[in-house]
Formats: structure tokens, C-alpha cells, sequence
């Protein structure tokens, strides 16, 4: 830049430095109006998200996967070093879980056979769509995750996200190819849920904490320390019956879950699909309720092919 | 003329060192890095960038920048469209308007300035987000994100003063 004469300049550098103070002014201005449309307009704020999400999703994919590497060959030299301990421990919980097994199969005949005498209409199997975790974005102020999948590879929003362990949180946005998970630590996310051997309705709500507390308990119901938190389904959004987690205090402050999912492990994310069927299956749901009315059997008795 | 050319390439890729250091802390930031209870309490790595390069090359990294980084940590991080962007901005603006203070001053009084704003900036951000939400949002994980932030500053400030001697002593 060419420099002006000299009582041009001085003249002229008041004015930049008051343009410079309104610019400033404009983008603090801005940052507030755009908390405030996000609250106005939470679809607009969301697929905005979305679509920049989409734009850095290869660039996080790419970074992520070293890092994961990395992370797994640190587990793995640290398990060989504990190799002899966990050989034990197995051993042990292999004896135990024989035991399950075979009260499981009692009961899962037991069951069958209780549901051919009630004629019990089982529900939709889930089809899912695994994906990898690229983001974990942290901070005291948001727990969410990114995942490498979205629209395109048939994940919608409000889906329930899961690994073997348990829920981990509902998708909240999504993008063409990436998608955002609400882990149910979040301070926004709510969701219904059975509790103990009673099935207590309640609502398991987010804090930003690692353990969620329950809320909204029907007045003389009680908890203890150790109950099982599992979905309920109340509202629609979420089958019946996802593991969450275990009550880990109960005290005046309230009631804390501790989640089954540990988040820093989480590497591959399940999104369930429990939707008409899924994608994939519509065809042959619609063959089999056309064959049911042929047949005469309502639509309440529909069988579920094998 | 080329050898103009390339000089000016150079000087301009030079240039744009700051706000792309300061954009590869966000995605950094957001990587999973397994280690846990760490995702919680992540230390805001682009915090320590914004603040780095204000008090060193602000000319570098313009305040439209900054908001725009601050929209992407935003984006990422999820948390509610424009809270980081006012933060970053605020911290901008903050060191902006006390850079005499901090130039040629000990590596301690920074440290401790960046102490103060990022005590400020945490403070922005919990009001901020309680705000929109309608909740409190726990204290005690935004204490343990401040005092990470605070420890591993030394770290990222001295990597970014050893970029800055490398590669914009003349810029």
C-alpha cells in the first residue's frame, strides 16, 4: 500500500481505528444475534452444523486415524504386561457365564413357549448402520460425538446410537456423510427410562457430568444403589429395553447413573434403525402382510420372517 | 520477476501460518484421543493460539478470523452456535486492548495474563451456555477444563514461539 501524505494520514488513521472499533463491535453483535437465532430457529442452527460438519468430516476422519492406531498399540502393550491377571479373570467369568448360559437357554425356551401360549406380537428388529467415531469433542460444555456416517448411509435423526456395552446417545444432527451423537451425559439430553426390578418410569437427564442423575420419579417410588437403568420407549424415540446403566448414589442431591459406556473407548458406534422396518427389508415386510391378508390373519398377528 | 513471485508466494504462505496453526488446534482438538476422562475436561487448545498471536501478530490474525475459528469450535464442539465466537473474540479484544502490558514482558506475567483471561473467557462461556440451556451447567468439570488449559499452556505457547522465531521473524 502506497502511503498518503502526511496530514492525510493523520487524518485517516482516527477513522480506520473507529472502523476497526465497529467491526468488532459488528461481530460481537453477531455472535449474540447468532445464540439467539439459534434458540429462534434451532432447524436452521442444525443444518448449518450439519453441512460444515460435512465439509471437515474427511479432514477429521483422516486425523482421527492414527490416533487411533496409536491408542490401540498403547492398549495392546499395556494388556501384554497384564496378560497372566486377565487370563485368570476369564477363566473365572468363563465358569460363571456357563452357568448363565444355561439358565439363559431355560429361559429362553421357557419364554418361547410362554409366547406361543399368549400369541405375543414380538416388535421390529432393528436394522443398524455402524460408523466410526471421528470427532469426541470435548469440554465441560458439550458432550457430543461425530460420526462418519449420515444421510446417505440411511442414518436420520433421533436414531439410538449403541455399542456392545450399551446406550451411548441419540443423533441429533445429520449431514450428507456425517452425523452428530448427543451423549446422554449432555446437559440437553432426556430420556425416559425404567429403572430396578419395579420398572420406575423416570427420566434420565444429562449434566454435563459423568453421571447423569435421574429425575421425574413417580412420588413413593424408590431406588437403590445397583438397579439396572434401562429405555423404556416411553415417547416413541427409543425401543424398550437398551441397557444405560447401574444407580450409583442415591442422597439428597439426587439420584447419579453410571453410564456402562465408557467414552474413551468408544471407536465403533451402532446407529438403530427401528423405524417401518428399515430400507432394506420394506419389500419383504410388504410381501408378508399381503400373503397375511390373502390369508385372512389380521394385521396385529403378522409373523416375522425368519 | 519469478524470483518476486516466489517471494511473495512465500511471504503470503508465511502470513497465513497463524490462523491455519490456530485452525488445526480446533480439529486437534476435537480428535478423539482415547486417553480416560480427558473428554471432559479437553483443554481448549485454540484459546492459547488466539491469545498467542494476538499480543504477537494480530495483523496476522484478524478479529473476522478469529470469529470465524470460534464458529467452527462452535460447530464442532456442540455447543450453541456463537458462544465460542464471543469468547474468542472477547479474548481477542481483551489482549488486543492491553498489548503494551504484555510486549517484552517475562514468560511468567504471560502466563499469568493468559490465567486471568482464560478465567474470563471460561466464565463467558459457562454464563453463556447456562443461559441457553436453561440449566447450571457443573462447575466443578469447568474449574478442571480451566486448570488443564492453564498447565498445558507453557507447551503450546513456547511450540508456537519457536514457529513464530522459524518462520515470521520478518513477517
Amino acid at each position: 500500500m502506497r502511503e498518503g501524505p502526511r496530514s492525510f494520514n493523520r487524518l485517516a488513521q482516527p477513522i480506520k481505528t473507529l472502523a476497526q472499533r465497529f467491526a468488532y463491535l459488528g461481530l460481537v453483535v453477531t455472535a449474540v444475534g447468532l445464540m439467539i437465532l439459534g434458540k429462534v430457529d434451532q432447524l436452521l442452527m442444525d443444518s448449518f452444523r450439519a453441512n460444515v460438519t460435512d465439509a471437515v468430516a474427511p479432514i477429521l476422519s483422516a486425523v482421527s486415524q492414527p490416533v487411533e492406531s496409536v491408542s490401540r498399540a498403547v492398549d495392546h502393550v499395556r494388556e501384554i504386561g497384564r496378560l497372566q491377571q486377565e487370563n485368570a479373570r476369564l477363566r473365572e467369568n468363563e465358569a460363571r457365564l456357563l452357568q448363565w448360559q444355561s439358565a439363559a437357554r431355560k429361559l429362553e425356551a421357557e419364554n418361547k413357549m410362554l409366547r406361543d401360549l399368549l400369541h405375543f406380537v414380538p416388535g421390529a428388529e432393528p436394522s443398524f448402520i455402524t460408523a466410526r467415531v471421528i470427532a469426541d469433542t470435548g469440554g465441560a460444555f458439550a458432550h457430543s460425538l461425530i460420526l462418519n456416517a449420515g444421510a446417505r448411509d440411511g442414518v436420520t435423526k433421533g436414531e439410538a446410537a449403541v455399542t456392545g456395552d450399551g446406550l451411548v446417545g441419540r443423533v441429533d444432527s445429520v449431514g450428507a456423510h456425517s452425523a452428530r451423537i448427543l451423549l446422554i451425559t449432555d446437559l440437553n439430553s432426556r430420556i425416559p427410562v425404567l429403572v430396578g426390578p419395579n420398572r420406575t418410569r423416570a427420566i434420565i437427564a444429562g449434566n454435563n457430568s459423568n453421571q447423569p442423575r435421574l429425575i421425574h420419579l413417580p412420588p413413593g417410588e424408590t431406588v437403590a444403589p445397583g438397579d439396572r437403568v434401562i429405555t423404556s420407549g416411553h415417547g416413541g424415540a427409543f425401543p424398550t429395553g437398551l441397557p444405560i446403566g447401574e444407580v450409583a448414589t442415591v442422597n439428597d442431591n439426587g439420584i447419579s447413573v453410571q453410564p456402562l459406556v465408557d467414552r474413551s473407548r468408544l471407536e465403533f458406534i451402532r446407529v438403530l434403525d427401528y423405524g417401518l422396518g428399515g430400507i432394506v427389508r420394506a419389500p419383504e415386510t410388504d410381501r408378508v402382510s399381503a400373503e397375511d391378508a390373502k390369508a385372512g390373519i389380521g394385521k396385529g398377528a403378522r409373523r416375522r420372517q425368519p | 520477476m519469478t524470483s518476486g513471485l516466489w517471494h511473495r508466494m512465500d511471504l503470503l504462505a508465511r502470513q497465513l501460518t497463524p490462523s491455519m496453526l490456530t485452525l488445526a488446534l480446533v480439529v486437534i482438538n476435537a480428535v478423539p484421543l482415547h486417553v480416560p476422562g480427558l473428554a471432559r475436561v479437553a483443554p481448549l487448545l485454540p484459546l492459547m493460539a488466539i491469545y498467542h498471536w494476538a499480543i504477537f501478530r494480530p495483523r496476522l490474525l484478524p478479529a473476522s478470523v478469529v470469529f470465524l475459528i470460534g464458529l467452527l469450535q462452535d460447530v464442532l464442539g456442540g455447543t450453541p452456535i456463537g458462544v465460542n465466537a464471543l469468547v474468542f473474540i472477547a479474548v481477542y479484544g481483551a489482549v488486543l486492548s492491553q498489548k503494551r502490558f504484555f510486549m517484552g514482558k517475562s514468560f511468567a506475567i504471560q502466563w499469568l495474563g493468559f490465567a486471568l483471561i482464560a478465567a474470563g473467557a471460561m466464565a463467558i462461556s459457562w454464563a453463556a451456555v447456562s443461559l441457553l440451556s436453561v440449566a447450571l451447567v457443573e462447575a466443578q468439570t469447568v474449574v478442571f477444563q480451566y486448570l488443564l488449559t492453564l498447565g498445558l499452556f507453557p507447551t503450546v505457547a513456547w511450540l508456537l514461539l519457536r514457529w513464530q522465531r522459524a518462520f515470521l521473524r520478518q513477517v
